[in-house]
């Protein structure tokens, strides 16, 4: 950044410098290429794994099932009305980057983030048709002639692939994907499925081609909200001034002292951001840490020590500069504020998994009908309307046997099922059932002459036994 | 710290406002932003012309597309239409008591009629069918015409007391107030009629009541008062009451007689039969039908 032009108007559009990263080897690097190969093969193979559930169910171990209102994932089957299940999954995601941002600092943004993944996806294509960093910038700034052209159109024809490859594979999470797929390129498919698809490829070519790091620094507001979660004990990508300065990269005159930097750029030539880790830390760094390896090879090739660039965090610094060894890395990851957060992810998650083990098969809600409130008939009984819904989540088509208990005085009411003789429903598999139930009160019997009486509504699996039970009020002439 | 120096950028005109020390500069628009804003302008002239767009005194500027969002519902409404046809047919065909139960039309002809009773029907009946004084609670197990599905289409389809159908369900009360009955008599029966429903009464009245009763009233409602469905003649010995069971209301009924009514919603084709099969087959399964 440009802290220092104070005295000279400046642009408040400016152009975007290009970065070219060089290519590097280390550490944090391999951490990264695993990272991208997991994430990606995920990513694209998931829709593809299949699970048998059964006969008229879904074979795909992933499904969002829009139109019947079901998510699948390998044996769990979430129906709409479970949608907590979700919102606690993105609970713990949120506590999850809490925990990750308050001991590693943007670990999200440098390893795991589709924006940094897809990009150095494009990097590593850029790099393997148009040759590395200085290349690369040669051929930028060369004129335009067959040449240039036949390798940016190579290029931006792999890209496209990727693109496409990577806004197909969205769409196959929400259909069938063998099917889709087969429709998809015999032109069958919905028109929503082509919608998604070309709006990913074309923001997934946009922004791992050509927008890369301005993502990061002017559109994506996750870097600002991290800066709340990290302190000073959060290990962050740290160029050791105090160890590197004064730098030079000319050979030492007799009696000269420099510092450990030899201000070979390499920190710079490998940085996706474009920026200088000896400026500082700096709101676009995304804590890669290619700049260590990068830092850390050369460091090893002029024989000094490792390190000069590295993971430390800010309590550190003063602790180093006055010749004393940093704290130990565990004692900043497990403090107070990281060990709150993980519990709390931890509490989460164990309530997520527990309400997953205790769900039942069968479920009932239950509506009054309130439009009237009650009906009286020629000899005085009393009724009431109610809507049920049995939820019957078995793979299969289930009787179920219905009863009304009165809560306040134990006696039973007549129940009646509107178009049924009797008192049994049949629930189609996998599937919500509404019937209408009607409550008779004999005449004067408590029920009837009670403004409210309690009720529980049971339905019993006719086949297993399961039973459930859903209140409701009962409402009399009072 | 040793710093690369920065390139100095070329400075910027300013507007020459100043608040406070704060200079608003005269930056440039980007490229980018402005070309968009042509776009919008451009395209705005499109839709100007390729859609209804100017206010005139009647109506709009019709536009290039000919695009009509009055034209368009139109057309969803006649397809619709038109995929329902088919079922509507299949429900004119069909026996009237056989049409709830089947899997094709059942959901669509109780879906349909609580449609055409919601648009229809509620101003008397109200909007949960619970009726209201002088229009029948259809819920309850008491019809004044019959309760079976036949005889509910039958009184949609010819309306009661209604003048446009020569079909139409007809009785007529006689208003006993006017020279039939003295008002010792009215009231003599009144205290008869209450105690049918097993009411307090005065002993003597309703006894003698019982008399007029058998004279002036058993020829319609029948000799145990449980009424005539095929007068329309309501049961007098149940708990539930068209227009009121109290004594008042009751005496107010001899003296001046009831002629409620109802449409003939097969009349000038306001309902379709399909409409009238489909709103028969709704009310018959709210409960009360038999």
């Amino acid at each position: 950044m440009t802290t220092e032009n104070q005295d000279a108007p400046q642009k408040l559009y400016a152009a975007r410098e290009p970065v070219f990263p060089k290519r590097v080897k280390g550490r944090f690097r391999t951490i990264k290429w695993w990272m991208m190969i997991i994430t990606l093969g995920i990513y694209y193979i998931g829709p593809w794994i299949r699970w048998d559930r059964g006969p008229g169910l879904p074979d795909q171990a992933i499904l969002i099932d829009m139109a019947h209102r079901r998510f699948y994932f390998f044996w769990i089957e979430i129906w709409p009305y479970e949608f907590y299940f979700v919102a606690g999954l993105l609970i713990m995601a949120g506590l999850g980057l809490f925990l990750f941002t308050s001991a590693l600092g943007r670990v999200w943004c440098g390893y795991a983030c589709p924006q940094t993944i897809w990009t150095d996806l494009f990097i590593l294509v850029e790099r393997w048709v148009e040759g590395d960093r200085n290349a690369r910038i040669r051929l930028y700034r060369q004129k335009w002639n067959a040449h240039k052209a036949r390798l940016y159109l190579t290029k931006w024809f792999i890209w496209l692939l990727i693109a496409v490859a990577t806004g197909g594979a969205w769409v196959f999470y929400f259909a069938d994907a063998p099917t889709l797929l087969v429709d998809l390129v015999s032109f069958k498919a919905p028109f929503v499925a082509y919608g998604f698809i070309a709006g990913l490829t074309a923001t997934t070519f946009l922004f791992g081609g050509f927008m890369r790091e301005q993502v990061c620094t002017y559109m994506c507001p996750w870097p600002r909200i991290q800066a709340a979660m990290m302190d000073e004990d959060t290990m962050t990508v740290v160029y050791r001034e105090w160890r590197g300065e004064p730098r030079k990269h000319t050979k030492l005159k007799e009696g000269e002292t420099y510092g450990d930097c030899i201000d070979c750029n390499a920190c710079v030539a490998v940085c996706p951001m474009g920026i200088d880790i000896r400026d500082g830390q700096q709101l676009e760094c995304i804590t890669c840490a290619l700049c260590i390896d990068a830092c850390d090879e050369m460091m090893d090739k002029v024989g000094k020590p490792r390190g000069l660039i590295a993971y430390i965090s800010a309590n550190d610094e003063p602790l180093e500069r006055a010749g004393n060894p940093p704290r130990n890395m565990w004692k900043h990851l497990f403090r107070p504020r990281t060990l709150m957060y993980f519990t709390l992810w931890a509490a989460v998650g164990v309530a997520l998994l527990v309400a997953l083990f205790i769900r039942p098969d069968i479920q009932v809600n239950i509506t009054p009908v309130r439009n009237p409130v009650y009906i009286a008939l020629s000899d005085g009984t009393i009724r009431n309307t109610y809507d049920v819904r049995i939820l019957n989540k078995h793979g299969t088509e289930e009787n179920f046997h219905l009863s009304a208990k009165s809560l306040d005085d134990d006696s039973e009411f007549d129940l009646e099922i509107q178009g049924i003789d009797g008192h049994i429903v049949t629930a189609p598999a996998d599937s919500t059932h509404s019937v209408r139930v009607y409550l008779n009160a004999k005449p004067d019997s408590p029920a009837a002459t009670r403004n409210r009486t309690n009720v529980r509504l049971w339905i019993e699996d006719m086949k297993t036994g399961e039973r459930t039970s859903v209140d409701t009020i009962f409402n009399g002439k009072s | 710290m040793a710093r690369k120096p920065v390139k100095k950028k070329a400075p910027v005109k300013s507007t020459g406002h100043s608040w406070d020390g704060i200079e608003e500069l005269d930056t440039p628009m980007p490229r980018w932003w402005v070309w968009t804003f042509y776009l919008t302008i451009i395209w705005g002239i499109g839709y100007l012309i390729a859609m209804p767009a100017i206010p005139l005194v009647h109506g709009a500027t019709p536009g290039l597309l000919g695009k009509s969002s009055r034209a368009d519902v139109a057309a969803e409404i006649a397809a619709v239409k038109a995929k329902n046809a088919p079922l509507d047919e299949k429900i004119n065909g069909m026996e009237l008591s056989k049409i709830a139960s089947d899997p094709e039309v059942g959901a669509y002809a109780i879906n349909g009629g609580h449609a055409v009773f919601q648009t229809f029907c509620i101003q008397c009946h109200g909007s949960g069918a619970e009726g209201n004084k002088g229009f029948p609670n259809l819920l309850d197990d008491d019809w004044l015409w019959g309760g079976t599905i036949d005889d509910i289409y039958t009184t949609v389809k010819h309306g009661i007391r209604s003048e446009d159908d020569d079909d139409t369900r007809l009785s007529d009360m006689p208003v006993f107030g006017d020279d039939y009955l003295s008002d010792e008599e009215i009231a003599s029966a009144a205290q008869f009629v209450l105690s049918l429903s097993n009411r307090q009464t005065d002993p003597a009245l309703a006894e003698a009541g019982a008399v007029v009763f058998e004279d002036n009233c058993a020829a319609c409602h029948g000799e145990d008062a449980k009424g005539g469905r095929e007068v329309g003649a309501p049961n007098l010995t149940d708990n539930i009451w068209l227009y009121g069971g109290d004594l008042a209301t009751i005496t107010e009924t001899i003296t001046n007689s009831r002629h409620g009514v109802m449409p003939a919603w097969s009349v000038d084709g306001k309902l379709s039969e399909a409409q009238i099969r489909q709103v028969a087959v709704y009310v018959h399964e709210l409960g009360g039908g038999e």
